[in-house]
């Protein structure tokens, strides 16, 4: 296994990052407690660095994906992307900012607009960040669609006409369009047949490796994790309990948390 | 060896597709289960390995057929040709069924106590207040703590793991002989999983059940399973005991699926993905139908292969383990 060294510094960074979803009285009954979905959690990512971030549902990693693209706002904390302070920033510079942040989904069903042709899903994020337009911009959506290894025929038809691993590469054209430096990735494989998951994950691999793309790869597969990651985090009840190097958090689990979590893994033995 | 508990033959299973087309989901499906046994079947979505459970309880629904010609004997009888009165008190009494979905297939107005005790009722027209004694063991038996009050619950009340083995406990209630489960912890945490995968094995073997573990999860099939069913295109692809399937895989889809699955430990440079998509019931592919996927497809491959008997209990359906391959 050889990983190139990220270089040093960088690029996305999270200082005591919380958020809280206030107290919810509810019609009858009574009133649910506040939740504090994620606590008092620090991480960095290097450029074209991918940090694995697991847990069990409800563990608040999905949570932690969107308070850092600030899809949510976070309660406290700091976000530093390519050293600019994302939760300062203002509507306009933080969509400037987004271009470089893309999120990729775990339902390739529910995530594409079923009534737009792929190219037109494609040509979005390049038309609303202004990058290209007309042939220009027709010709950008071929070459994403090539990169992520579909005919440029596809560009004319509707997303109900693809298989799940098809919808993913979709959706992965989509995120690439605006040439962004950093992919949260939740769960891109999980809803995926075995078969087609390696399909997908060689490809996000191989991307990283000739755009020099940084992930946070949220999953709850470990196996997947430890194949693409170079770090992990295991995030239990909101908070990170152990980080380290990916090797070593599979050969030697500190955590009684993570070393439970390991030994559950079904293993195949040939 | 014993007679088979159950020995489904040459099942076929057919749906309508869009557009009136003829789906076979299950094509030609032969194999057995012994008492006590647990056979896992795997195979990615659309092989037809649910459809096969479905069949052997009669739960597929019209215009789903199944064909003529298939036989299904469970217990020495022929399950095609009872009369759905008799169908009835083997289902869920006999041969028991656990779903992937604990919370769609609980009812939310009803207590768990009340639901497992409702199986008594029905199945042996026990008196309400032994259904419910009755139920709170079983509770027990799949691991509720202080099950006579938790019997209590709500369905919404409980964790989706708790839930799961709600749905056991109702499985189990009358002793079946046959359990068939259906990507039973598939919505549940890896450590849920293992759990709850236990407490089947533990209840297996103090009940003497065998045991039909239908999964998408090679760990799993290896960790539980005597003997594996591997499922493609509506067809078994290969079937073997389950150390010989992981150390010595012969069908090509077998092989390519077990390079395909990132494994704990055995980190790779690259996963060998298979090429292609998963073929649809309503186009399965002539001749072999792994054949487009596959790296070793020859000209024989034309000609759909049979399942050929390669050793005492290995079956491979590939034209490279043909008795005289040429």
């Amino acid at each position: 296994m050889t990983v190139a060294t990220p270089p040093a510094g960088p690029l996305l960074s999270v200082r005591a990052l919380s958020k809280r979803f206030p107290p919810r009285r509810a019609l009858f009954g009574e009133t649910a407690p506040e939740v504090v979905a994620v606590d008092d959690v620090s991480l960095e990512i290097g450029p074209g660095e991918t940090l694995g971030l697991v847990g069990e549902s409800g563990s608040g990693k999905t949570t932690l994906g969107r308070c850092i693209l600030r899809l949510l706002e976070p309660s406290a904390g700091a976000v530093t992307f390519a050293e600019q302070d994302l939760l300062a920033l203002d509507a306009e510079p933080l969509r400037a900012l987004r271009r470089e942040m893309q999120l990729v989904f775990q339902d390739p069903f529910a995530s594409l607009d079923p009534r737009m042709t792929v190219g037109a899903i494609v040509r979005e994020g390049i038309t609303i960040h202004r990058l290209a337009e007309g042939a220009a911009a027709d010709a950008r959506v071929a070459r994403l669609l090539d990169e992520v290894g579909l005919p440029k025929e596809v560009a004319a038809r509707y997303p109900h006409e693809f298989s799940g691993g098809q919808r993913q590469r979709i959706g992965i054209a989509r995120a690439l369009a605006v040439e962004p430096r950093f992919i949260v990735c939740d769960e891109p494989v999980s809803s995926l047949d075995v078969s087609v998951q390696a399909q997908v994950i060689n490809l996000l691999r191989d991307l990283q490796r000739t755009r020099g793309l940084a992930y946070l790869f949220i999953a709850h597969d470990l196996s997947v994790v430890e194949h693409i990651a170079h770090r992990v985090a295991v995030m239990y009840r909101g908070r990170i309990v152990e980080s380290a190097p990916t090797r070593d958090l599979f050969a030697a689990p500190q955590e009684p948390y993570t070393q439970q979590l390991l030994a559950a893994v079904p293993r195949m033995r040939a | 060896m014993t007679e088979p508990l159950l020995a489904v033959t040459d099942l076929r299973t057919t749906f309508r597709a869009a557009g009136g087309r003829r789906a076979r989901a299950v094509d030609g499906v032969s194999f057995t289960v012994a008492p006590e046994e647990t056979v896992g079947i795997v195979g990615e979505s659309g092989c037809g390995k649910s459809v096969t459970a479905l069949s052997i309880l009669r739960l597929i629904r019209a215009p789903g057929v199944i064909e003529a010609g298939s036989r299904i004997a469970f217990e020495s009888r022929d399950l095609l040709t009872l009369p759905e009165r008799e169908m009835r008190a083997i289902r869920g009494a006999r041969i028991a069924m656990v779903f992937q979905e604990p919370m769609t297939s609980l009812d939310p107005v009803l207590t768990i106590g009340a639901q497992v005790a409702e199986v008594a009722r029905v199945h042996a027209g026990a008196s309400k207040r032994a259904a419910w004694a009755q139920a709170v063991e079983a509770l027990q038996a799949v691991g509720f703590p202080d099950a006579a009050a938790r019997a209590r619950d709500y369905p919404h009340h409980l964790s989706g793991g708790m839930r799961q083995r709600a749905m056991i406990a109702m499985a189990i209630m009358m002793r079946p002989a046959l359990l068939i489960a259906d990507e039973p912890t598939t919505a549940l945490d890896v450590t849920t999983q293992a759990q709850i995968l236990g407490t089947l094995a533990a209840l297996q073997s103090s009940m003497r059940m065998s045991m039909l573990l239908i999964t998408h999860d090679l760990g799993i099939v290896a960790e539980r399973a005597q003997r594996v069913i591997v499922m493609y295109a509506g067809q078994i692809v290969e079937e073997a005991p389950v150390r010989e399937l992981f150390a010595a895989p012969r069908h090509p889809y077998t092989r390519a699926l077990l390079a395909a699955v990132p494994r704990l430990g055995a980190r790779r440079e690259r996963l060998e993905a298979i090429p292609g998509q998963v073929p649809s019931a309503d186009a399965w592919p002539d001749g072999c139908r792994f054949r487009a996927r596959c790296a070793q497809a020859f000209d024989r491959c034309d000609t759909a292969p049979p399942l050929y008997q390669i050793g005492d209990a290995h079956r491979s359906r590939c034209h490279l383990d043909a008795p005289a391959a040429p």
